[in-house]
């Protein structure tokens, strides 16, 4: 049976929005997985409220449901297209428990759809903790003593016989969300209160702990017929105690013996066999490594974020090879496509070493804690390959894109000790003070071998600062991964300097291929990193060629769109017949799978790594539009040198990004502005403030994502504040502008050819002005704004575009007061709105910008009016409750992670819609508590006449009380009230959702931080701003009792070209 | 700290660090992909007469140990790494790379791009070698060198007399007896043969068919060995004599004699099969095995005699990886069931083997 003829339909389910925990990784997986299948004639019908994936694209899928990922998207989907499967395994957890619950109710049966690839029991097997250490036993594999406790009185009997710390998860969630290590019994009945709200089974696995042991990761595919193969083993540098994902991941493993690797490998095939793993799984062991002994950890039974891992770090495309082995294929009837004549069942050898490591927000979250363990924090990751481990770890730092710390003696310690996300600045720095390799081992517990590794750089670092430029040294340092700009600060020189000096001796990177075989067999697939070795495997061709930068980890303000833009663009240059080269670092994204591009290199996105691309291509040029603030900050170094930046001019880029420069320029056009003034120092910033008057934005310059933002009320604020924001800026002008009140933002996105100019569409922000365009919800077409001002904004962006000169894409965010139009900001390059608006419009706005850009004019293009005749919102997604001490709460810095699209032709249903497809928990009935602050407290009683009349209680502080007298409210304590107060009413579930607005915010001492803390803990409808607020009881009022129904995308698009 | 060079038969010199003992020597040029399991590769006897690169750049990560090794000694020739670690990590490690290789009186050249030298051998095949670890004030013999590489010719020399056993060792306890002819066996094979309760005579590779039959066993296993079957013209002779007789298990060199014997010939393979990664089909079970290889010769499948069968074939190339006799209890597989390093994926055929008896 090559092929099962009965499958010609298939339903695959997205992941969502980006959340901590579930990055572009599944975007990744399924598109991939669904170029598979769709090579084999297998139609493909799409679920996801992710309107930024690929997947979603029309050359991907055929039928697109920009949906919530809920039962009942999924039941309609099913009616509606009947299709012969569902693949829900590439999208992650959520995908994973929406088909849990499918197949519960024997949905698949009733619709006669079968989930293909592994089935629902084998999930079922591995997902439910219980059940899963039965499985283990009854295979004989040795396994932690845990227990899967529904109720407190299990989790403490268990607690007697075995001693703390124990380690607690709660049942299917993402990412060991609400999880952690308890030390003693208040953590523990703390983490259990928490790991039961979150559970969607109310179950919290409680295990002995193994602490301090190796985390090993194996990932494995096996086919129907029971061939089992490894594809990659991954050791976690950090021990048990911290998630993989949160951990520094070495491949292949490094301190492994072959007879351990056996033993592991050995078991991993008797649990994939025992579960009847058909496609992909990944594994986790924990060793005891004074001992050789082991314990099974855990198992996803599904595609993951170590599977995209493991698919960069060998070569081998683990979604499309289970994608096949989900429609009937075995192991080896299916291709190599790597070297394109060996078969796919085999195990990739590697000859380099790949280190991951994880992206960490806190610098966005001021109040969050630092600390790392069970729970996953990072929103993303980088991956850097070398031949030598000390040069994929430097690799990997140069890629993070993240300042060094400035650590203390003490500080060095705790970092170790805790652990933080600076542990391993804290160990350079331990070492560089004299402790030993055994000390550091001692209290992180991290192999020495990596230890003795790291002191191999330090070592480096005082041979430089000792001999400074010798052809020797830098030879070695290149070889251990020193970038320029490094070996620059150890011996007092430029990047440049060095440069000149490595050119002049010679010393320049070669380029090793990624071959999945270790060079045993000739490889077609051109994926290339560095390595100062003798051979160069990267020839150049003689084809034009254009490369593309991506935008490296995802972060907050930084996510998959632009990853999706990135890969856009170099589908269209190789539809135009350029050789497209990607540079890029993140291994979740599309971007960096073997067939975007023609040519890949997986090396950090600094100058030293680019250039060096560069001056071996010899390109036509680079475009930097679409990798975000990361590729943007690199143009003008890259100009410097003679490098053609592709569209847009270096001088109208700088014209936009630097405040001072943008402000003339709206003068000399005559645009408004909030009133605003630039300041380069704490008392210039003063002195100006005064003159503006309060309140005031504080925005530095080039930054991503509104980075050290903040809107300021008085002196003294801005005085404690002016500092960081100087500093963020990199010591360029730091913009103050007049804080428009109660005003309307939008945004507007188009593309340009110099000339010419098309605008996509206005999106106008539900939430008033001062929140972060990337955290406001939006919706296209706008439904307040007046058409004159609607006309107005096209006029002054035709005008800015034109005079600017933009080629290719730009974005511009505008307020409007009394119908007045103030300028915000201009971003010269591709926008996270951008894929967005692509989705809602049906037109591929970065393919056309890309034309652009290479020199074609927007009227060869042929575009239409971007006319929409139904309702697009566009909503977010925060990380709030991962990041514990983190305020739920919004401002010009930017704070979500991912966004969701909801569509419909209401307006009301598309904005409930984008909630719920922004995982958002909106309930039907129950209780509403009110608590806004001061300007929101007068205009909320219609809200509470709504939520009245539909049936909902609700509950309000005193102060907000006053202002809804005489409805039939309930007035509720605050917290210095005693109890029963708004707090602990939460914690006891008598709240099913609560509106808080805060007034400063910021503060973690008020009663409206516990407020939304509690709310978040309790798993519970928070909303934190009074438009949001008013959008959401308007479309619950429309929706009422009505069920939400889903359409293919296409119709909508459809429907717009009549 | 030592200096090494490297000159291969193309007129390649190589200078690199080197350590071990300084020392000249020449073999042939060989690559592994296994990215674990160094010190059973350097301890096959299989390797006699190779300097063997590693494909995984670091190497000795987890030190030397008395546990892992496939015999009492170093057999490769030279060994060519990217990295050779001098602080492993791992708690049976006894020593380094380091001063194993000075113990055994072989050479180990590092921080080299040996992913240039394994293209090269992609490309033109396994070739001659030879090199010189010598210490930093020292200058290398390069001419000599260079005629070390013309001289060798690899596939005349019969390496099998140094690694076979001298004398015939009895070892284990069971109801069953198995002779091993020992053409420089594997550790592994002894140990998978003992697990299964049989009481092993190990005979030396000269022994003739009626010295085996005498010890009246109740099944003979071939093992590996190094260098090229087709020299090995007397041992062909006697196994023919053994076929039919008691059944019989062929594992890698033990593969090609069998072949041999049963009227096959064996070919060179360009750069031969070398890893822990090579996909092989079991034709019986139609299943695939993730298997270890270690041969640079295979059998030709168009000269197999009727009564026998092709077993096994690797994915990657097609080539013979196991035949089996249609009527006789004999059947071979080129790869190493027993692992060691590798998966333990064919550990079954031990078991076929044991049930045949």
């Amino acid at each position: 049976m090559p092929l099962d003829k009965t499958i010609k339909k298939v339903v695959v389910i997205g992941s969502g929005p980006i959340v901590i925990g579930q990055a572009a990784e599944f975007d990744y997986s399924g598109s991939q997985a669904c170029k598979a299948l769709k090579e084999e004639g297998v139609e493909i019908v799409l679920l996801n409220s992710n309107p930024a994936t690929i997947q979603t694209d029309p050359t991907i899928a055929d039928k697109i449901y920009i949906e919530p990922i809920n039962l009942n998207s999924l039941e309609k989907i099913v009616q509606k297209e009947k299709p012969d499967g569902i693949i829900a395994t590439m999208g992650g957890q959520t995908a994973l428990n929406l088909a849990y619950e499918f197949g519960k109710k024997k949905l698949d049966k009733k619709y006669n759809c079968r989930f293909l690839g592994t089935g629902l029991k084998s999930i079922e097997l591995a997902e439910d903790r219980g059940k899963f250490c039965e499985f283990l036993k009854k295979i004989g594999q040795p396994v932690l003593n845990s227990i899967a406790a529904t109720t407190k009185e299990e989790a403490f009997e268990f607690a007697k016989d075995y001693p703390f710390p124990l380690i607690l998860r709660p049942a299917y969630t993402l990412g060991g969300t609400g999880g952690g290590i308890a030390h003693n019994r208040e953590e523990f009945e703390k983490l259990l209160e928490l790991g039961f709200s979150l559970s969607p089974v109310h179950q919290v696995l409680i295990e002995e702990n193994v602490l301090g042991w190796g985390e090993f990761e194996y990932e494995m595919v096996r086919d129907y017929a029971d061939n089992c193969i490894t594809i990659c083993n991954m050791e976690n540098i950090d021990p048990m105690g911290i998630h993989t994902g949160e951990s520094v991941v070495v491949a292949p493993s490094q301190t492994l013996s072959d007879e351990e690797h056996q033993m592991l490998r050995t078991a991993a095939i008797k649990i994939i066999r025992g579960l009847n793993i058909v496609g992909g799984c990944n594994i986790q062991f924990a060793v005891n490594q004074e001992t050789g002994q082991y314990v099974v950890v855990e198992v996803n039974p599904r595609l993951s974020r170590s599977s995209a891992l493991a698919s960069k770090a060998t070569g081998y495309p683990i979604a499309r090879v289970a994608a096949k082995l989900a429609i009937g294929y075995r192991l080896d009837e299916i291709k190599n496509m790597v070297t394109k004549t060996t078969p796919a069942s085999f195990e990739p050898a590697l000859d380099y070493v790949v280190v991951k490591i994880p992206r960490w927000p806190f610098d966005k979250m001021p109040y969050s804690n630092r600390t790392i363990g069970t729970q996953m924090k990072s929103t993303g990751e980088v991956m850097a390959i070398g031949r030598t481990f000390e040069q994929a770890f430097l690799k990997a730092l140069s890629s993070l894109d993240q300042k060094l710390p400035n650590l203390s003696k003490e500080d060095i310690i705790f970092h170790m000790k805790t652990p933080t996300d600076y542990r391993f600045f804290a160990i350079f720095e331990g070492l560089k003070k004299g402790m030993s390799v055994k000390q550091i081992t001692s209290i992180t517990k991290i192999n020495p071998w990596f230890i003795q590794k790291l002191k191999n750089i330090v070592k480096m670092e005082q041979t430089i600062k000792k001999f400074g430029l010798k052809k020797e040294v830098i030879k070695k340092a290149k070889k251990m991964g020193f970038s320029d700009s490094f070996i620059g600060k150890l011996c007092s020189k430029t990047e440049d300097e060095i440069r000149a000096f490595r050119k002049k001796y010679s010393i320049l990177p070669t380029y090793k291929m990624v071959d999945t075989c270790a060079a045993e067999f000739q490889a077609k697939t051109p994926y290339y990193y560095s390595a100062y070795e003798e051979e160069n495997e990267s020839k150049p061709s003689s084809r034009k060629k254009i490369i593309v930068l991506g935008s490296g980890p995802i972060r907050i303000g930084q996510g998959i769109e632009f990853d999706y833009c990135c890969c856009h663009a170099s589908y269209v240059l190789k539809e135009m017949g350029y050789e497209s080269i990607i540079i890029n670092n993140n291994p979740e994204t599309i971007s960096t799978d073997f067939d975007t591009s023609d040519k890949l290199y997986f090396e950090p996105l600094d100058f030293e790594h680019v250039m060096d691309v560069i001056e071996l291509e010899k390109p036509e040029g680079v475009i930097v539009q679409f990798g975000g603030q990361t590729a943007i900050n690199l143009a003008a170094e890259l100009a410097k040198r003679g490098v053609k930046i592709l569209g847009t001019s270096m001088e109208s880029i700088d014209i936009a990004e630097d405040r001072e420069l943008f402000r003339q320029f709206l003068n000399r056009l005559g645009l408004n502005q909030p009133k605003n003034a630039t300041a380069i120092s704490k008392e210039d910033a003063l002195l100006k403030a005064e003159q503006i008057g309060y309140p005031i934005v504080v925005r530095p310059s080039y930054v991503i994502a509104g980075r050290g933002m903040q809107i300021v009320h008085d002196g003294q604020e801005l005085e404690k504040y002016i500092d960081e924001a100087v500093e963020v800026s990199n010591n360029k002008p730091v913009l103050l502008d007049k804080y428009l009140e109660q005003a309307l933002e939008c945004e507007v996105d188009g593309i340009s050819d110099g000339e010419e100019v098309w605008i996509a569409n206005i999106m106008e922000h539900i939430e008033r002005a001062g929140i972060h365009s990337g955290d406001a919800s939006c919706v296209v077409p706008p439904v307040k704004l007046k058409k004159e001002v609607q006309e107005q904004i096209m006029q002054i962006t035709t005008k800015m575009v034109k005079e600017l000169k933009i080629i290719g894409a730009f974005n511009i965010q505008y307020i409007v007061k009394n119908d007045l139009v103030y300028v915000i900001e201009l971003n010269p390059r591709g926008s996270r709105t951008m894929p967005f608006l692509s989705k809602a419009l049906g037109i591929p706005i970065i393919k056309m910008a890309t034309q652009l850009i290479v020199g074609k004019k927007l009227k060869e293009l042929k575009l239409p009016e971007p006319t929409i005749n139904y309702y697009a919102v566009k909503s977010v997604v925060f990380p709030f409750l991962k990041l514990p001490g983190a305020d739920f709460i919004l401002g010009p810095e930017m704070k979500s992670t991912g966004e969701s699209m909801g569509i419909d032709k209401n307006f009301h249903i598309a904005y409930y819609k984008a909630l719920l497809g922004a995982n958002l928990k909106i309930p039907k009935k129950g209780t509403v508590a009110f608590s806004f602050k001061e300007g929101d407290k007068e205009r909320c009683r219609p809200l509470a006449e709504k939520l009245l009349e539909m049936g909902f209680e609700i509950v309000a502080t005193k102060g907000t009380a006053k202002y809804l007298e005489g409805l039939n409210i309930k007035v509720i304590k605050k917290i210095s009230e005693g109890e029963p107060n708004i707090v602990s009413e939460i914690k006891n579930r008598k709240i099913d959702a609560v509106f808080n607005t805060p007034k400063k915010g910021g503060q973690p001492q008020t009663d409206g931080y516990a407020i939304r803390r509690a709310a978040l803990e309790a798993n519970i409808l928070c909303i934190t701003n009074f438009e949001a607020a008013e959008a959401l009881v308007n479309a619950m009022y429309e929706i009422k009792d009505k069920e939400l129904d889903v359409c293919d995308l296409k119709k909508y698009w459809a429907n717009n070209k009549k | 700290m030592k200096k090494a060079v490297l000159v291969l038969a193309d007129g390649t010199e190589i200078y690199a660090k080197g350590l071990g003992a300084t020392t000249i020597k020449a073999g042939e040029l060989v690559f592994n992909t296994s990215m674990t399991g160094y010190q059973e590769a350097l301890t096959d006897p299989s390797y006699a007469g190779q300097i063997l690169i590693m494909c995984y750049p670091l190497i000795g990560n987890y030190g030397i140990n008395k546990k892992y090794v496939q015999s009492s000694r170093i057999w490769v020739e030279g060994f060519v790494v990217k990295w050779a670690e001098k602080k492993p990590s791992h708690y049976l490690s006894e020593e380094n790379l380091h001063s194993y290789f000075l113990k055994n009186n072989v050479g180990c050249i590092y921080d080299l791009d040996t992913r240039k030298l394994v293209v090269k051998i992609r490309e033109y095949g396994v070739m001659n070698a030879a090199y010189q670890i010598y210490e930093k004030e020292q200058k290398p013999d390069i001419q000599r060198l260079h005629k070390m590489v013309k001289e060798l010719n690899y596939s005349n020399i019969n390496f099998v007399p140094q690694v076979s056993t001298k004398k015939i060792q009895t070892i284990g306890q069971g109801n069953k007896k198995v002779v091993l002819l020992d053409y420089g066996a594997k550790e592994g094979i002894k140990t998978q043969l003992l697990k299964r309760k049989l009481k092993l005579v190990i005979m030396p590779y000269n022994s003739t068919a009626k010295e085996v039959l005498e010890q009246e066993p109740d099944g003979i296993v071939l093992s590996n060995g190094p260098g090229d079957p087709a020299i090995l013209k007397k041992e062909i002779e006697q196994i023919k004599n053994l076929i039919g007789k008691v059944p019989i298990m062929g594992i890698c060199l033990g593969n090609q004699l069998l072949g041999w014997a049963a009227g096959s010939k064996t070919y060179k393979l360009k750069f031969g099969h070398r890893g822990s990664n090579h996909p092989v089909l079991d034709k019986n079970l139609n299943r695939v095995l993730i298997t270890t290889q270690n041969h640079g010769f295979a059998l030709e499948q168009d000269s197999l005699p009727a009564d026998w069968e092709v077993s096994h074939i690797n994915l990657n190339d097609n080539t013979v990886e196991g035949i089996e006799n249609k009527n006789k209890a004999a059947f071979a597989v080129q790869y190493h069931p027993e692992a060691q390093p590798g998966p333990h994926d064919s550990m079954y055929l031990f078991d076929k083997f044991v049930k045949m008896l």
